[in-house]
């Protein structure tokens, strides 16, 4: 439906684009104040050269403007959660991937007690809302782990931690996957399997020289959304997190009831912009592959 | 029919197709049964027991959780939830209705651009995102700072506005987080109305409010729809927006139930308000479909 704009509808749709990408402007502009209070904006951080702070501004620093930038790998906590995010994100997109990938095969091309059942629970993330899920896990957790630590030596008591956000992650990436994965399968012509099968190669052959490269484009979108869903997940991590597997947006919502730097704006431009790349990339590649 | 599919199901059973298809999608089975399934059932369980002295839960079965959600204190929380749901999701639609039919009439060319441009706020980390709007709020932030120089310009006196922590604060952070989850289900509804039903309107002579009333807002409401269940639910169960933005004095369902599972240690009391919260959306959920359909816009978006 193309058809002539009012200007009004043209001047409400600027408004609205504005009103979404203020916030991210501020956040990236904050990034390069030189207040440290970061309350006020006191300018960019001029002059490059030895650190010199005079009344909460910076007035110098060996990066110039891009002082809190340079800040970030000083900082073990801000480290330390960057990796075990990346950790979780990995192993739980590695491990949703598979699973979800043969799902989606099992869903989409076989008949077998159960299917509905199968069909139904992959539904469940979708319709109950998160936090209830992440207090459900945690009771699940905390059932186990006080029943089995019982039994267990002191040393090797188990509790929460990256082991038991990792196996949640995988938990709700799942359904995500099979969904990409199976509309992938869905306009799949079989009769190249059924060629490669004249031909003489057997089911798995078939599989991993056929099947799989035909639908690699649909597993690797569906690994991507697995990823970014694991990066970007704080209800799910909140609950089942521990010590010592603090994850990015757990750390963040952490320093925002605390004064915060405009580090804190450095971390999160740097984190849109990878974000934005990503997933510029991924959208390239689909255009491509489609 | 009971036998048929008995017969089906006893078919199915035994063959070679049965048992690879088992095989793909036991792990499956197996994460949504001890993930999702038996801690739901968990929750159901735990929410009729108690707890001891030290917060560990007891098992047992009364109603006791389920009618302490029953004091004035904690319907008036429930009801604070459903009100503050309804209100922002009836302020996303109000907002997100004019963009989407401005990028839906955008020639076909562009229309990929501008949904591009309503998306990339959405992958930026909510967390950031609540902290951008602390930095526009604060009482020394940017937009009393705008404010206060716009005044400066017209020569008129200003006094910083007080807009966080405030319930006007949560409302606005709600309405950021979410207005994507309408803008898409609405564009999707939009896009496939046909050209000619304006132009079939027009020569019936209908002017364009009318055109607009009985042409273009039917045809949004399964967008509408498939949007609310995607604002609703999710505003139901938040707790870190209100947390932040709103202060000590706006506590919602998911604040109270976060509360009794970190700080108060009452698991039960937490478990009897998430089945409640559950009920809640479910009920909502299934209403809102049977009423208007459910239709492929939910799954689009």
């Amino acid at each position: 439906m193309t058809k002539r704009r009012s200007p009004w509808l043209r001047l409400t749709a600027l408004l609205i684009y504005g009103f979404l990408y203020a916030p991210i402007l501020v956040l990236i502009i904050f990034a390069f104040n030189a207040s440290r209070t970061n309350i006020i904006f006191k300018g960019v951080i001029a002059e490059q050269g030895p650190y010199r702070l005079e009344q909460d501004v910076v007035q110098s620093a060996p990066c110039g403007p891009f002082h809190w930038f340079c800040q970030l790998p000083n900082n073990r906590e801000l480290v330390n959660a960057a990796r075990n995010t990346l950790v979780i994100a990995f192993t739980s997109t590695l491990a949703a991937t598979i699973i979800g990938t043969m799902a989606a095969l099992a869903l989409q091309r076989y008949h077998f007690p159960l299917k509905t059942f199968s069909e139904v629970s992959l539904y469940i993330p979708i319709v109950i809302p998160e936090i209830v899920m992440g207090i459900s896990v945690l009771t699940l957790f905390s059932a186990v782990f006080s029943y089995l630590n019982t039994a267990l030596p002191a040393a090797s008591r188990l509790s929460l931690g990256l082991g038991t956000v990792i196996v949640s992650h995988i938990a709700f990436s799942v359904p995500f996957v099979a969904l990409v994965v199976r509309a992938r399968l869905h306009g799949f012509d079989r009769s190249v399997e059924e060629a490669a099968m004249d031909l003489g190669a057997n089911e798995w052959i078939t599989f991993w020289r056929v099947t799989l490269p035909l639908i690699a484009p649909g597993v690797l979108s569906g690994a991507l959304l697995a990823f970014t869903l694991s990066l970007d997940d704080f209800i799910i991590t909140f609950f089942t997190t521990g010590p010592g597997a603090t994850t990015l947006p757990i750390y963040v919502y952490g320093l925002l009831r605390r004064i915060t730097t405009p580090e804190l704006n450095a971390l999160s431009t740097l984190w849109i912009l990878i974000v934005f790349t990503a997933l510029s990339v991924s959208q390239l590649l689909q255009r491509r592959s489609a | 029919m009971k036998t048929d599919a008995l017969r089906r199901w006893l078919r199915i059973w035994g063959t070679r197709e049965a048992y690879q298809g088992l095989l793909l999608v036991a792990p499956t089975l197996l994460w949504m049964t001890a993930l999702l399934i038996i801690p739901l059932l968990l929750t159901v369980v735990i929410s009729f027991g108690g707890r001891d002295a030290n917060g560990d839960v007891v098992y047992g079965f009364s109603l006791a959780n389920y009618l302490r959600l029953l004091d004035p204190l904690y319907v008036g929380i429930l009801w604070r939830s459903v009100v503050l749901a309804f209100q922002t999701t009836v302020l996303v639609i109000l907002v997100a209705f004019p963009i989407a039919y401005f990028v839906a009439r955008a020639p076909a060319g562009r229309r990929n651009a501008y949904l591009f441009l309503i998306l990339v706020p959405l992958w930026t980390n909510f967390v950031i995102r609540i902290y951008a709007w602390i930095m526009i709020l604060r009482t020394q932030g940017v937009l009393n700072g705008v404010l206060g120089w716009a005044a400066g310009l017209i020569g008129l006196p200003f006094q910083p506005l007080d807009l966080y922590p405030s319930p006007g604060a949560v409302l606005v952070g709600m309405l950021y987080e979410f207005l994507p989850f309408m803008i898409l289900p609405i564009f999707t509804s939009l896009e496939k109305i046909d050209e000619s039903l304006f132009e079939a309107a027009a020569d019936l002579g209908a002017n364009a409010v009318r055109t607009f009333l009985r042409v273009t807002l039917p045809l949004a409401l399964p967008g509408m729809v498939a949007g609310t269940i995607l604002v609703f639910v999710p505003v139901m169960g938040s707790f870190i927006v209100s947390d932040i933005l709103g202060g000590r004095n706006v506590v919602l369902v998911g604040n109270l139930i976060q509360r009794q599972f970190l700080d108060a240690r009452d698991p039960a009391f937490g478990s009897a308000a998430s089945i409640i919260l559950m009920a809640m959306t479910l009920v909502v959920t299934i209403i809102y479909t049977r009423r208007f359909g459910f239709g492929e816009e939910i799954v689009r978006a």
